[in-house]
């Protein structure tokens, strides 16, 4: 079996840098470093299909002597899209761990915004598509304005709490 | 009949996907989620008797041949641990549903529990049944993905704190399963497991070693292996008390089922015996000191759960059938007593407000049901006799007693010391919570209270709240199981001895997955 030393070289990068970086306290460069390993692996993976070659495609032709190993590439394609679903949960995490702790304690005794929502509640609360885009208009027009009159206020105020960008 | 094998992942996926969209109706979503759930436990039923009658029933997926197409294996191993932790699944599930409705669904977002829970449950059964390691894999992540939703419900600060050490550490145990698949496909040219039995033995035995070792670190992580088990205390005590029941009866025992497929099927010639029983013996009593430390009964239950997978992996290292018998014997007691014995820790936080020892008292009087199934779980769990719990032991000391050397009588006294510790934990419990009355918690001191760790997220005292007659009805009938266990341990111990029978010759795998001879 022959692999390119580029790819190898590659993989051990990542996976060093990736190591390196998970062991930091932040949760986003965790995160960074989850995914610098993730991909490490996968090029891992495909590392161990061995030597490069044409697409496999299978056409019955003797050309597909020289056809590259399939299967390593499917269990690539399926760990990227298990990577994916983690990175998007874990981002989660990472949100609502930042909310918790920008508020404190006080992170879980914030009212529930859903707490007194019945089933007809929430379902008179969905607006219609066009209420939607009127808004959204009106909200770009405003912002419009505002630009137009002042540009101090670009830079938005950066000890706003975390609860305000939540407002409908 | 083979028909029945896709469709115990099958079953739980389309359920999930119901339940989803019958987000806002909560009687349907109960329906279709107890449906689901009993349906895979009869398909399981059937399974096992027809397995264990006619040998492994193998699938192909989609009709491509093994190694091409993904396999799907159940021997009597797999049906066994198909059946139990289906059958767990639905009682924890009839628990949880008592609980929403006492609750009143307020507490949790729940619309989001049964779609997921039945996920975890697909994810479950996938990895009993996969016969192939990518498969197992796949399973690996279904459940886990499944689990860091469960483990985080709610979003409060303390389950989002441990939620993310247990992602990061499953993550890391998910990358170096994978790896481990890279290197062995590298070398063996295949993923599915009956085929990689059959060419590893052509290998050096330092890269065979090499690849064993990969594969035991990445299952050793989700097992609880110390020194790998330190993630489980700190997170399971914090999910909702249904969730870290079947956490923590089923997730770990995932792990068991990978290492004994891997040390039985995958390397039956491993020169890791040794090193095996070293982490088993530390498993024991690092386990069970961490217990006796906990003021906490679901932390000290966790640790009670650490110390006991040294058992399980005791019976892996020693490996002669009568030792691998048992150890599914235990697999099955450790499972089914463990749930029902957090789920009493449920019921004991829902009647005394905590989970503390040290606020807790009177409960012998306030919820005598209670008391007796606490009573029950901690004696079959303590290993006295006649339960299951004593049953497994004795069949796994009998095996370390017939194997000798010096290293299996050491694991046989740890062994013995740690029942009788989990014993002690466990009465301590009972004299502290049970016993004494509630007026004597004020002031209260005793050698028995000295130096105990409090739970860190530990809140105070919550107000108590009522227990329905379902989640009780739920407990009793986990604890009715387990009892069976001992009343029918003739036949279970046969059964399991029959599946070690299976484990002992992989060729009965080999053969069923490749009857023409492997290509």
């Amino acid at each position: 079996m022959s692999a390119s030393l580029t790819l190898v070289v590659a993989m051990a990068v990542m996976y060093a840098a990736g190591v390196y970086v998970m062991l930091e306290r932040s949760l986003t460069r965790v995160l960074i470093g989850f995914l610098l390993v993730g991909n490490a692996t996968n090029l891992l993976v495909f590392i161990m299909s061995g030597r490069p070659g044409n697409a496999p495609i299978v056409t019955g032709t003797p050309a597909d002597a020289a056809m590259v190993d399939p299967v390593p590439q499917v269990l690539m394609l399926t760990a990227i899209v298990i990577n994916f679903g983690i990175t998007a949960l874990i981002l989660a995490l990472i949100y609502r761990s930042w909310w918790l702790a920008r508020l404190g304690d006080e992170g879980d005794t914030v009212t529930d915004e859903h707490a007194a929502e019945t089933v007809e509640s929430t379902e008179k609360s969905f607006r219609s598509v066009t209420d939607d885009d009127a808004a959204s208009q009106e909200d770009l027009d405003a912002s419009e304005r505002e630009h137009g009159n002042e540009h101090a206020d670009d830079r938005g105020d950066p000890a706003r709490a975390p609860g305000e960008g939540r407002d409908r | 009949m083979n028909v029945l094998v896709p469709l115990v992942v099958a079953i739980p996926l389309l359920g999930s996907a119901l339940t989803l969209a019958l987000g806002r109706r909560r009687p349907q979503q109960i329906i279709v989620s107890v449906l689901a759930l009993t349906l895979v436990a009869a398909i399981s039923t059937a399974l096992l008797v027809q397995v264990d009658q006619n040998g492994p029933s193998v699938v192909h997926v989609g009709g491509w041949q093994a190694p091409w197409g993904i396999v799907l294996v159940v021997d009597r191993l797999s049906a066994i641990m198909l059946l139990v932790s289906a059958l767990m699944l639905l009682g924890v599930l009839l628990f949880a549903v008592g609980q929403g409705i006492v609750d009143g669904d307020a507490e949790t977002p729940v619309s989001i529990f049964h779609p997921t829970y039945l996920v975890l449950a697909a994810g479950l059964f996938n990895a009993f049944i996969a016969g192939d390691l990518f498969n197992l894999y796949v399973g690996f992540e279904m459940l886990l993905s499944a689990s860091y939703v469960l483990l985080t419900l709610g979003g409060t600060g303390a389950r989002i704190r441990v939620g993310v050490t247990y992602v990061v550490v499953s993550l890391v145990s998910s990358v170096l399963f994978l790896s481990a698949i890279a290197l062995i496909y590298g070398a063996t040219g295949t993923v599915t497991m009956a085929l990689i039995a059959d060419r590893v033995a052509d290998l050096p035995p330092d890269v065979q070693l090499i690849l064993n070792l990969l594969l035991l670190l990445a299952f050793c992580v989700k097992a609880a292996v110390f020194p790998l088990s330190f993630w489980l205390p700190d997170s399971y005590p914090t999910a909702p008390a249904p969730v870290t029941a079947v956490f923590a009866g089923l997730l770990t025992k995932v792990g068991i089922y990978a290492i004994i497929r891997t040390q039985t099927l995958l390397f039956p010639e491993s020169q890791l015996s040794v090193p095996l029983m070293v982490v088993a013996f530390l498993t024991l009593i690092v386990g069970i000191l961490g217990a006796l430390a906990q003021a906490d009964i679901k932390r000290l239950l966790s640790f009670t759960l650490v110390s006991h997978i040294g058992y399980m992996i005791f019976g892996i290292a020693m490996g002669t059938p009568l030792a691998i018998a048992a150890t599914i014997f235990y697999v099955v007691h450790h499972i089914t007593v463990q749930t029902s014995l957090f789920l009493c820790a449920g019921l004991i936080e829902r009647v005394g407000g905590t989970t503390s020892l040290a606020r807790l008292g009177g409960l012998l009087k306030a919820a005598p049901f209670v008391a007796f199934l606490f009573f029950v779980g901690a004696l079959n769990l303590g290993g006295i006799p006649p339960f299951s719990g004593f049953l497994g032991k004795f069949a796994l000391f009998q095996a370390g007693a017939e194997l000798g050397g010096p290293l299996s009588y050491i694991l046989l006294a740890a062994g013995a010391a740690t029942s009788l510790l989990t014993l002690y934990a466990l009465a301590r419990v009972w004299n502290i919570a049970f016993w004494r009355s509630t007026d004597e918690v004020e002031a209260y001191e005793s050698p028995m209270l000295d130096g105990l760790l409090e739970d860190p997220d530990d809140h105070g005292t919550v107000k108590t709240r009522t227990i329905s007659p379902l989640m009780t009805g739920a407990t009793t009938a986990l604890l009715a199981l387990t009892v069976s266990l001992t009343l029918f341990a003739g036949p279970v111990f046969a059964l399991t001895a029959r599946a070690a029978d299976n484990i002992e010759q992989p060729a009965t795998y080999i053969n069923a997955v490749f009857p023409d001879g492997s290509p």
